[in-house]
């Protein structure tokens, strides 16, 4: 219990500051660094709550693919910081913004720890291959195979678009 | 093992700073970021949930969302690139053509 | 209430777990650090052979002290950093490309269990432990490791292009990265004929699979095999592949700027991820480290390291014999072509496997490969003649309608 709690607080110290620091950094690769730590951080939870599938998944699709994307694009676009320099739009917008997301913290952490959330019992364990490859496909292809059907779909789709949307006039 | 309260209050906690990268940046691809850690955040407590009510469509969820984040991720940057081709720098405050 | 528990029972045996782990560790992974200085010398020696000269032979008997000897050259030169580099990421770019390299093999069975008294654990850094009242099961989805590192190396190189404020290292990393990403693809899906026909994602359970199934996956998954050499040649920056680090073309690459001990990272980032495709090349197609039984756990690393040596020593025989590929050339063969026969197989393995699970039939070994190659030839000679009928009719219509004369 103890030994949780002391990697629960390790985890979740990294995993916020990394956020805090992509949203606050003003070099973007900087950001897109900290985003990969975070998602590490966010795979290690993955871990301890027995989805281990899940955990090496976040680490193929979001920090080796979807993050290396985003690193191409910020190394290609090679923006300036000038770029946030600029008068908001209504006023006060920024400080008005963190303000709120301080009441919006503090109530979401309200909600989260009172009422139905709290669970002071401890979970049943789960079995040997809860979170493994073998049960999750076997859900895939039998109670959720229209929406995984759908989201080949959704994945021709999105690649046909991108090739559409990039490509370079040559007339 | 923790209550689920931790966790959960964790992924809102997350959530926000998504939230607050989105309103106060910028930059295009920056925001785009905060939006990716807001997906995150969510996937924090799906599995979250998951592990509590022993159930794995909390984990068949996450795999969908990974799956509309990257082809989302994949139309958004290109979508990004295209404009910043046409426009040579991008603001998001000037991309204001289709207001009113 | 710990500490009453602390040496008796259920904390005793996690202390005996966590040693036996630790001595498991220190042993492997010093056997795969030493094939690095051995595949210094060995790819040397090799490509020297084919091209008809004497490798290095003078620093000790048969030039076998030759690595220790490069190595103590770089670590004596002089460390530069160009003013210019983004200070951080150009020192943690090479670590980014080494750790998940090393980190690879921490999956890779090198032997079986081994039973000592009641307590029995694989040889495998990441692999099961069992022993009384503590089962520690292996790594459920290993080969997903593998993978993600391999997708986790593509920062180390595009960061340190990048980093080194210097035009053709900055081309060279967007080349490698690119190279990389596109060849991930075909890699992961040429295994995934391989892991159908084995069922389960673990390391340990492909070695295992491929002896219930009475044959190395290397018959039946031919066409991945050759898929999955290719993409891991172009996947780990080598042989014919490696134009993001020719001196011909790009000086050096994205390694360019970097001299002395960061320049050993890179160099030995790249061998040892060599030495990781070639061990998963080894685990899935040619049956791992098993012998002839379960047994003999004290032979199997060797039987294994003899497989992994004469995978190696084809990939440095590819690098000695081909000329390098250019680099359009180079996407086209991984999008064209390598991901089409990789699904291709992927197909004929499925279908093959629906209508012939039994796991020793001769229709599974023999004939699946065969049709796989013969059919995806067949089908696209039959889609190529369609296209060159199809282009050699427009010209000669479009005159015969105008009916006159282009001159």
């Amino acid at each position: 219990m103890a030994a949780e709690l002391v990697l629960f607080v390790i985890l979740a110290v990294v995993a916020v500051a990394t956020a805090v620091a992509v949203v606050v950094s003003k070099n973007p690769v900087y950001a897109v660094l900290f985003l990969v730590i975070n998602f590490f951080a966010l795979a290690m939870f993955y871990i301890v709550l027995a989805a281990q599938f899940i955990a090496f998944l976040q680490i193929l699709i979001y920090a080796g693919a979807i993050m290396v994307l985003f690193l191409f694009v910020v190394m290609m676009l090679n923006l300036t910081g000038a770029i946030e320099n600029v008068q908001d739009r209504l006023p006060l917008q920024r400080r008005a913004a963190v303000v709120l997301a301080l009441v919006l913290i503090v109530e979401a952490g309200v909600i989260a720890t009172t009422g139905a959330f709290r669970q002071a019992a401890v979970p049943a364990p789960v079995g040997g291959n809860f979170g493994t490859s073998g049960p999750i496909g076997a859900k895939l292809f039998s109670d959720y195979l229209l929406p995984f059907e759908l989201t080949s779909v959704l994945l021709l789709i999105a690649m046909v678009g991108s090739v559409v949307l990039t490509r370079r006039r040559t007339d | 093992m923790l209550p689920a309260s931790y966790y959960v209050a964790l992924s809102a906690v997350l959530f926000t700073i998504g939230v607050v990268g989105v309103l106060i940046r910028r930059n295009p691809l920056i925001m785009f970021m905060s939006i990716e850690l807001m997906l995150n955040a969510a996937n924090l407590a799906f599995v979250t949930f998951a592990r509590y009510q022993r159930s794995l469509d909390g984990h068949v969820f996450v795999f969908i969302v990974m799956t509309v984040a990257a082809a989302e991720v994949a139309v958004g940057l290109g979508i990004i690139v295209a404009i910043f081709r046409q426009r040579g720098d991008i603001n998001i405050d000037d991309l204001n053509l289709m207001k009113w | 209430m710990e500490t009453e528990a602390l040496l008796s029972g259920e904390m005793r045996e996690y202390a005996i777990y966590f040693v036996v782990k630790l001595i498991l560790t220190i042993l492997v992974f010093t056997l795969w650090m030493l094939m690095v200085p051995f595949l210094i010398w060995a790819e040397r020696k090799v490509v020297a052979d084919i091209q008809i000269r004497l490798g290095p032979n003078r620093v000790g008997p048969y030039g076998v002290l030759q690595p220790i000897a490069d190595a103590i050259k770089l670590v004596f030169k002089e460390d530069i950093t160009p003013a210019l580099a983004d200070r951080w990421i150009y020192t943690l770019a090479p670590a980014m490309l080494m750790v998940p390299a090393f980190l690879a093999l921490a999956v890779i069975p090198i032997g079986g269990a081994i039973h000592i008294g009641p307590r029995s654990f694989a040889i495998q850094i990441m692999g099961f432990y069992k022993g009384p009242g503590l089962y520690v099961p292996e790594l459920d989805a290993g080969i997903l490791l593998v993978l993600a590192l391999s997708s986790l190396g593509v920062y180390g190189i595009v960061l340190s292009g990048w980093s080194s404020a210097n035009k053709y290292s900055l081309l060279g990393g967007m080349r490698s990265s690119a190279q990389m990403i596109s060849y991930e693809l075909p890699l992961g899906v040429a295994l995934v004929g391989a892991l159908l026909l084995a069922g389960t994602l673990r390391l340990d359970g492909l070695v295992q699979a491929q002896a219930a199934r009475g044959i190395w996956f290397i018959i039946p998954q031919f066409l991945g095999f050759v898929v999955f050499l290719l993409s891991g040649t172009a996947e780990v920056n080598r042989a014919p592949f490696d134009l993001p680090e020719a001196e011909q073309e790009l000086i050096g690459g994205y390694h360019t700027e970097y001299s002395s001990f960061r320049f050993a990272m890179f160099y030995m980032a790249e061998y040892i991820n060599m030495v990781t495709i070639s061990a998963v090349a080894v685990t899935f197609f040619i049956g791992g480290y098993r012998l002839f039984a379960n047994g003999f756990a004290w032979i199997q690393p060797i039987w294994f390291a003899l497989k992994l040596v004469a995978v190696l020593y084809f990939l440095m025989w590819v690098r000695g014999t081909f000329p390098r590929v250019r680099f359009d050339q180079l996407m086209r063969m991984g999008w064209k072509a390598s991901l089409p026969i990789a699904l291709f197989n992927l197909l004929i393995t499925a279908v093959a496997l629906t209508f012939f699970p039994r796991s020793n039939t001769l229709v599974l070994s023999i004939a699946s490969p065969v049709l796989a190659v013969v059919g995806f030839f067949a089908l696209s000679y039959v889609i190529a003649e369609r296209l060159a009928r199809l282009t050699r009719e427009r010209p000669r219509r479009a005159t015969e309608r105008c009916g006159a004369e282009v001159r």
